[in-house]
């Protein structure tokens, strides 16, 4: 018989090598890695243009029947409509196509318009031009303005004006000076007041404390009471200190204003200091564009958000989401390795140990919102509670530890993602060899003493398996924890520079719920879609490090206790 | 001549309990001609009446016998003889199966191993085992050796770095790793991982060694230095080998036992064994007729 007898032959031989079980395989790998390249490129794409400084469109826009208007915007989407949906929607259109174009324009100026965004029919924008002078100024509130600069005023006086040619230069200067009170205020705001009215607090928590205490003697306990009030005076006094300073920093903040002219002609007078930055797109140089991109990429990383979190960065969200995740492995990696040496090697194996087995196997498939009812009814509720009862009555009855916050989101996820780690390290003791245990044993040493030196050594590698799948299954979770700890927004991160520093009864932030926060719950949808891209790719980058460094930790070990594979 | 007789006057001298005890034996087991010719203070492993049930089955039937001290005994025999299971009786091994129950006693200096008050780490410290496949942890080279002394608390370098030594050379590996006693252990041959395991077991100063098949996973080369090796040791300590090698148990040991289906069917002086034996079973064996 030859090789090739014909096409016929060849498909049968070619079934018969099992080819077709190769190429399906081979399919389906590929087919995941597509998909999960696709998805990180969607997110990639939609996620990270938002900070691109886009080009701003001056233009003509008359719909017939209408007068025309000028629009000074910024093009975010087109896409090709039927042109019975606009008909529908009341527009008059005179053309026979059946689709038409149309595009989503961000107009700014919610203050001064109404809308930030709005979507224009291609065919009747006129005149396009993009105009140098154009101004995008990001604002604290009401988000960006677009239009062009006329004056800058110092205290109502005009110092420099459009027509002596300074304006811009003078308006930036002054712009970053104004940046700079800023930041001294927010300091002084978070840091040094937020300082003092948290050792007020815990003054106001004493003086509780002692009313409570009925134990203390009259003397000692005026002498306390004394001391708290001269500590009082004395935080006081530098309140107010800082009270006038501050005051003295906002008159200074606020004493520069400038007047922009909108696309339709209309003056507006703004103070300088609502503006976070103002550039001119349409003047800047490729390389310039990218110099702000990463600027503006930078902040995104580590600012705090602004405008119910549809601007600004996302700092307290990455750091919520990271310190929840390393405090839940400190809890469930000690937890679950425990377990699992007393189900493998001290528990008698029989029907009971069985059970357990399964039930722990279960518990890994019970959906996550179940452990955030129980983490609610069971560790705040009622845990929290007892504990505020038992260590801090004084603040009562406001809650310390009975309200959700970041321990009882960390506790909640441990116990969420404590059969995963059992399992893990059940099957990592299972794997070490008996000759070894055996060799220990021989040597004169107890099970404790083998299990100790040799046996949880070389098994380190499996509860290290089982940390890394912990580490992303609680990243990713949202659902229990806005039943146990995570906001919107947190006024404070949950480590700071106030004693004890670790502040576990804190609420948190969390990238999965601002994700969900931005997309769904915002007021301004359309300003926070690219955000939610942004933060969404975020989230799997930061779980990705996360899980690669205890990747790397988890190879170290295996090449130090690599006998398993003799 | 001489020296049996005068072996033989010892003995009927001495205290003659444990003999009694065990006299209807005496007739149907090769043992009495080793134990009579062995001083009672020559005698280190005493078992008597040995019964060994896993579970529901049997695997060590009324087994008799004396270890003598600082010599080399062999246990010979077709697989699932027994011969391990009961070499693992010597250090209470077998403890760790669950199912595994032991009837008789085994008396290590006359002291019952198999009493409730025994402490079985340091039994094992006294009745030191090297096992089938090498066992190196995965540790340092000095960190293997240096491991029951540290179970025992001994953490002292000075201390540790003379017994490491010791241990090495008494091993005869000391030449071949001093300049990498920090590297890992499971980077050494098979044959250096084995003599590894017996100077960690020699660190912590047992009497008794109990070997099992120590070279049935190394090359011939390998298993020379191993043969060497337990030649070297019958000086310091009590050695019990258990081999599939005929030829390995003729080389090594100066007293052979033969054990078939659990049963323990002849003991006696190796060369008599191998050259006269008498029981018509050991001849089948040694001669290649079954097993």
């Amino acid at each position: 018989m030859s090789l090739h007898d014909d096409n016929k032959q060849g498909f049968i031989e070619w079934c018969k090598r099992g080819e077709p079980m190769i190429w399906m395989n081979a399919a389906a790998v590929t087919v995941s890695t597509l998909a999960v390249i696709g998805l990180l490129i969607l997110l990639a794409v939609r996620g990270f243009g938002h900070f691109w400084p886009a080009a701003v469109m001056e233009a003509q826009y008359a719909l017939p029947s209408e007068e025309s208007v000028t629009v000074l915007a910024e093009r975010v989407e087109s896409e090709a409509v039927p042109i019975e949906q606009l008909l529908s929607a009341g527009f008059k259109i005179d053309t026979d196509d059946a689709f038409v174009d149309r595009e989503l324009v961000k107009l700014g100026n919610r203050d001064v318009g109404g809308a930030d965004f709005k979507w224009v029919i291609s065919r009747y924008l006129n005149d396009v031009n993009y105009p140098k002078d154009a101004v995008v100024i990001e604002r604290r509130e009401w988000g960006n303005f677009y239009g062009y600069l006329q004056s800058v005023k110092e205290q109502g006086n005009v110092v420099a004006s459009i027509e002596d040619g300074r304006a811009w230069d003078e308006f930036q200067s002054r712009v970053l000076r104004a940046n700079e009170i800023h930041e001294k205020i927010k300091k002084i705001e978070k840091k040094d007041i937020g300082a003092i009215n948290y050792r007020l607090e815990k003054l106001r928590l004493k003086s509780r404390g002692l009313e409570i205490n009925t134990s203390m003697a009259e003397a000692r306990r005026e002498q306390v009471l004394a001391d708290l009030a001269a500590e009082r005076a004395e935080l006081d006094a530098k309140y107010k200190v800082l009270q006038s300073e501050l005051a003295d920093l906002y008159q200074q903040w606020h004493r520069d204003s400038f007047t922009m002219k909108t696309a339709s002609g209309q003056i507006k007078d703004q103070r300088i200091a609502t503006v976070v930055q103002a550039y001119r797109p349409n003047g800047m140089s490729l390389v310039q564009k990218i110099g702000f991109y990463f600027v503006k990429f930078g902040e995104f990383l580590t600012d705090e958000p602004r405008e119910a979190n549809t601007e600004g960065g996302i700092f307290p969200a990455i750091f919520g989401t990271v310190i929840m995740v390393l405090i839940m492995s400190v809890l469930v990696t000690p937890f679950g390795v425990v377990a699992a040496v007393y189900l493998r090697e001290y528990a008698k194996q029989g029907v009971m140990t069985r059970i357990v087995r399964i039930a722990v196997n279960n518990l890994a498939g019970v959906p996550s919102i179940v452990y955030g009812v129980f983490g609610l009814g069971f560790f705040i509720y009622f845990l929290g509670s007892e504990m505020d009862k038992a260590f801090f009555p004084e603040a009562l009855p406001a809650p310390t530890f009975g309200t959700p916050g970041l321990l009882w989101a960390s506790v909640t996820l441990a116990l969420l993602t404590l059969p995963v780690v059992i399992v893990a390290t059940e099957e990592g003791l299972a794997r070490i060899p008996r000759n070894l245990r055996e060799g220990s044993l021989a040597l004169g040493a107890t099970k404790a003493e083998t299990l100790w030196r040799v046996v949880i050594p070389m098994a380190s590698p499996a509860m290290m398996t089982g940390l890394i799948l912990a580490v992303a299954r609680a990243a990713g979770e949202v659902a229990p924890l806005m039943l146990v700890g995570v906001v919107k927004l947190a006024p404070s991160l949950p480590v700071d520079g106030n004693f004890p520093y670790f502040h576990l009864d804190q609420k948190f932030m969390h990238l999965g719920f601002h994700i969900y926060d931005v997309g769904f719950q915002s007021p301004n949808v359309e300003a926070a879609r690219p955000l939610v891209y942004a933060t969404a790719l975020l989230l799997v980058v930061i779980i990705a490090l996360l899980n690669l460094s205890a990747v790397a930790l988890r190879n170290h070990l295996r090449e130090k206790y690599k006998s398993l594979e003799m | 001549m001489n020296d049996v007789n005068e072996k033989a006057a010892n003995f009927m001298t001495s205290d003659k309990s444990t003999v009694k005890a065990h006299a209807i034996n005496m007739e149907s087991l090769g043992r009495n001609r080793v134990e009579q010719s062995i001083h009672d203070e020559d005698i280190t492993l005493t078992v008597d009446n040995l019964d060994l049930y896993y579970g529901e089955k049997q695997a060590l039937f009324d087994v008799n016998m004396v270890i003598p001290r600082k010599k080399v005994t062999a246990f010979i025999g077709p697989s699932g003889c027994g011969k391990s299971t009961l070499l693992r009786c010597f250090n209470r091994m077998n403890d760790l199966v669950d199912s595994c129950r032991v009837d008789g006693g085994i008396s290590l200096d006359g002291s019952n191993i198999y009493d409730k008050r025994v402490d079985v780490a340091t039994l094992r410290r006294r009745v030191g085992m090297v096992f089938q496949k090498p066992n190196p942890f995965p540790k340092s080279i000095y960190e293997n050796v240096a491991y029951g002394l540290r179970i025992q608390g001994i953490n002292k370098k000075r201390v540790l770095d003379e017994v490491v030594e010791r241990s090495l050379r008494g091993a005869a590996l000391w030449d071949e790793v001093k300049d990498r006693l920090h590297d890992n252990a499971l980077g050494m041959s098979g044959g250096q991982q084995q003599r590894l395991v017996i100077a960690r077991t020699i660190a912590v100063e047992p009497e008794v060694l109990l070997l099992d098949e120590p070279a049935s996973a190394l090359d011939p080369i390998s298993t020379l230095k191993i043969e060497e090796l337990i030649y070297e040791l019958k000086d310091k300590y009590t050695i019990v080998i258990v081999t599939h090698n005929m030829q390995q148990a003729a080389r090594v040991s100066d007293y052979t036992a033969f054990m078939y289906m659990g049963k323990l069917i002849e003991f006696d002086n190796t060369d008599i064994l191998f050259t006269n034996p008498s029981n018509k079973q050991t001849e089948d064996y040694i001669t290649g007729r079954y097993g």
